[in-house]
């Protein structure tokens, strides 16, 4: 597979709405948000397709066919529009899908909306809807959380790489200080390791600290083709160089090395490939950090540290925003706020304003190219993206 | 102040007040660190230090009358000239078969008397008050009673067990001539906002969890407190006290606060800490425990919270009556301090939580 460089994709706009407890808000209503927005971003630019990245819609809102639901509330009757769940991978795998429309040439405008909308649940509920993403027969049946499931890789690895409990600390950390700058996120306040090492365990030996909170929140993107744009859009152009999703076992006992994410690595792998660039290239980094140990499980699939060896990245500080590969820069699912299913596309919003110098306080200097990923359950899915800066120099 | 100068206060025809208040606290207290060593391995911060829990004999009815007799006592009246007995439960012994018709008995108040029972979760007590401001005020009737008490039902291993607790208090309401607080004026919020319920025929209620913060107990017991202090044109600092709805410690402390209300201001009415969410009676006996120590001339706010929801929030200026009346029945302090622990087991036996059958 190389990159076919005759069609560029680019992300056109933006759409990211702030992640909380949206008691007054519903699903439709969220989406519209981040619709309007991304479509306000790109000045206007009208989308051919919808794709949908949502995980608990049919659960908690008792609601499917939302590409027929979102278009219509959005005023687009009559476009091509469908929702793709892949558990926490779905945004991630609606970018893919508007990507494969967008190269086929059947379509040159999309948008691409993540949308979760939980608080209307009481959490066991909630919770229910969300082991869903485990192996029903062989993992949930047992009454596995998906944050015991983490904890046991935790453990695993602890045990496995002999490291310190407070290995994982600056994680938390990194991602907390990343979101107090940034209007969307819903923890922003910073904290210190001191914080972390005395919050209270949550599933041994994942603390508060280590888990990312459950929230509502829609974020959208508008992909254009670049050869058929109608005129120059308000902000550079950030293309998709590379795309790719890759699959696991969904069950961790199915997998001969549980503490090696290897959906995640061959969709890495792919995506590098794809893009020619490689993990030195990489000036960020959106993963996938509900639980610290996705963090750096993902990183070590990435390429950027050995394997057993990722936590010392945040030891180094090498994930803050002015280390080596700076990760969740705009707070991640832990401070930001995981919303599931739209985690994706938050992600791929907050890389493009990185690369459009667009991020503010946030703002990594230089930012060339962003490497994007999220996971479904405890990384059955993964979904890649490379995004990059389109030089006219 | 009435609907022709455009206010939104109630306000009646003639003005009303206070003329005589009881509390009343069973003595059992469980400690939240019994809920906690139980259902939480020992681990945890809890709600409250402890809770009040009604004994094998004891109900809304017993306490109601006990509360109701304290207030009697203060207010020093002829029990059949009052000509409505109203009692605000969520704790009603009965389904159908009244609260208030057997405490109006009990208290030589029948049979000339409009006995009914009053439902709206933690809030049932104060409206209970309000509707007597307009009984008395219309001149229907010389005197009224409202009640606010409970047994509260805690789903074990909720996190609602900590708290709900039994308890409340009783106030008998007529004309300001008499009054040892007067009623400067009143106003309610309602809107539909399910945050906690409990289904016909269910022995435990359900919650929305953190829904039953914000845009429940905050966004209500602001909007009343805040309408009724601009209404009125008062301000935090013209309060020598104030009472919110006290469902655990820190809801009515941060409401307070958000408020303008120091916490000075609403330590004496802040009995949760001790005793508990009394529900129904929750605002009401943080309410005598206050008028305990109030001296003439004190101004005093009291909101209240029910789920489902809404909000009473009463504006009273003590006159110099009170101090008279004070010791004619026990303080509520007195009734806290009457205290005898005892561990989840024996809770679990007098709140019937074993099923035998």
């Amino acid at each position: 597979m190389t990159h076919n460089h005759d069609v560029n994709i680019i992300v056109a706009g933006v759409g990211l709405t702030p992640v909380g407890e949206h008691w007054e808000k519903s699903l439709r209503e969220l989406a519209l948000e981040a619709i309007v927005s991304a479509m306000t971003d790109a000045g206007g630019l009208k989308p051919q397709a919808m794709y949908i990245g949502n995980m608990l819609a049919p659960a908690l809102s008792r609601q499917s066919q939302l590409g027929a639901l979102l278009a219509d509330f959005a005023g687009m009757r009559g476009i091509e529009a469908m929702a793709v769940e892949a558990g926490g991978a779905s945004g991630g795998v609606a970018l893919r899908q508007a990507y494969l429309a967008l190269s086929s040439g059947l379509v040159s405008t999309a948008i691409v909306v993540g949308v979760e909308k939980v608080t209307d649940r009481v959490s066991n509920e909630v919770l229910t809807a969300q082991m869903t993403s485990s192996d029903a027969d062989y993992e949930s049946v047992h009454g596995v959380t998906p944050t015991a499931q983490a904890a046991m890789l935790m453990r695993r690895y602890i045990f496995e790489y002999d490291v310190p409990r407070d290995a994982f600390a600056g994680f938390s950390v990194t991602a907390h200080a990343n979101a107090v700058t940034n209007p969307n996120a819903m923890f922003r306040r910073a904290i210190k390791p001191d914080t972390y090492a005395k919050a209270g365990i949550v599933s041994d030996p994942i603390n508060m600290f280590d888990a990312a909170p459950l929230a509502d929140g829609a974020a959208a993107v508008i992909l254009a083709r670049e050869d058929v744009l109608p005129g120059k859009l308000p902000h550079p152009s950030i293309r998709i160089e590379a795309s790719s999703t890759s699959i696991d076992a969904v069950a961790i006992h199915d997998r001969p090395d549980p503490l090696v994410l290897e959906a995640s690595k061959h969709s890495l792998d792919e995506a590098y490939r794809f893009s020619g660039y490689s993990a030195e290239d990489i000036d960020l980094f959106e993963l996938h950090d509900i639980f610290s140990i996705y963090a750096v499980l993902s990183l070590e699939a990435g390429g950027f540290a050995k394997k057993g060896e990722g936590w010392k990245l945040a030891l180094e500080d090498q994930i803050a925003r002015k280390g080596s590969i700076p990760i969740c820069t705009f707070g991640g699912s832990k401070a930001r706020g995981d919303t599931g299913g739209a985690t994706g596309l938050y992600q791929a919003g907050e890389a493009t304003l990185q690369l459009q110098g667009r991020a503010g306080e946030n703002q990594i200097q230089d930012a060339k190219v962003a490497l994007v990923q999220c996971l479904g359950g405890t990384g059955a899915t993964a979904a890649s993206h490379v995004l990059a800066r389109v030089d006219t120099g | 102040m009435s609907e022709q100068d455009g206010s939104i206060l109630y306000k009646p025809t003639k003005n009303v007040g206070i003329v005589g208040y009881g509390a009343y606290i069973p003595r059992y207290r469980l400690p939240g660190s019994e809920v906690a060593r139980v259902w939480k391995g020992g681990k945890g911060g809890t709600p409250v230090k402890e809770k009040a829990v009604a004994g094998l004999d004891e109900d809304v009815i017993t306490m109601s009358i006990e509360a109701a007799r304290n207030a009697l006592a203060r207010a020093d009246i002829d029990p059949a000239e009052i000509r409505a007995v109203w009692v605000g439960s969520e704790s009603h012994p009965y389904s159908v078969k009244p609260t208030s018709t057997v405490v109006a008995e009990a208290i030589g108040a029948t049979p000339h008397t409009l006995a009914a029972d009053w439902e709206f979760a933690c809030k049932a007590g104060t409206e209970a008050v309000q509707a007597s401001i307009g009984f008395v005020g219309s001149g229907m009737s010389k005197y009224a009673l409202a009640i606010g008490m409970d047994t509260a039902q805690g789903r074990p291993g909720d996190a609602l067990e900590y708290t709900a607790a039994a308890g409340g208090a009783a106030f008998i309401l007529g004309l300001e001539t008499e009054a040892l607080a007067i009623v400067e004026g009143s106003y309610s919020f309602a809107t539909d906002t399910p945050d906690f319920w409990r289904r016909a025929d269910e022995k435990y209620p359900e919650h929305g969890e953190r829904f039953t913060g914000e845009p429940a107990y905050f966004n209500h017991i602001s909007s009343a407190a805040e309408t009724l202090m601009s209404e009125l044109g008062t301000t935090a600092g013209d309060y020598a006290y104030a009472v919110f709805h006290q469902p655990n410690t820190k809801f009515p402390q941060r409401v307070a606060k958000s408020l303008g209300f120091s916490p000075e201001q609403i330590e004496p009415g802040l009995l949760a800490p001790r005793i508990g969410n009394v529900y129904a009676g929750s605002a009401l006996i943080g309410l005598t425990s206050i008028l305990d120590i109030a001296r003439g001339g004190d101004r005093v706010l009291i909101v209240s919270y029910g789920s489902g929801a809404g909000s009473d929030a009463i504006s009273l200026k003590i006159t110099e009556r009170l101090e008279d009346c004070k010791a004619n029945a026990p303080t509520t302090e007195a009734y806290i301090a009457r205290r005898t622990e005892i561990d989840y087991a024996t809770y679990a036996r007098y709140r019937g939580k074993l099923s035998q059958k």
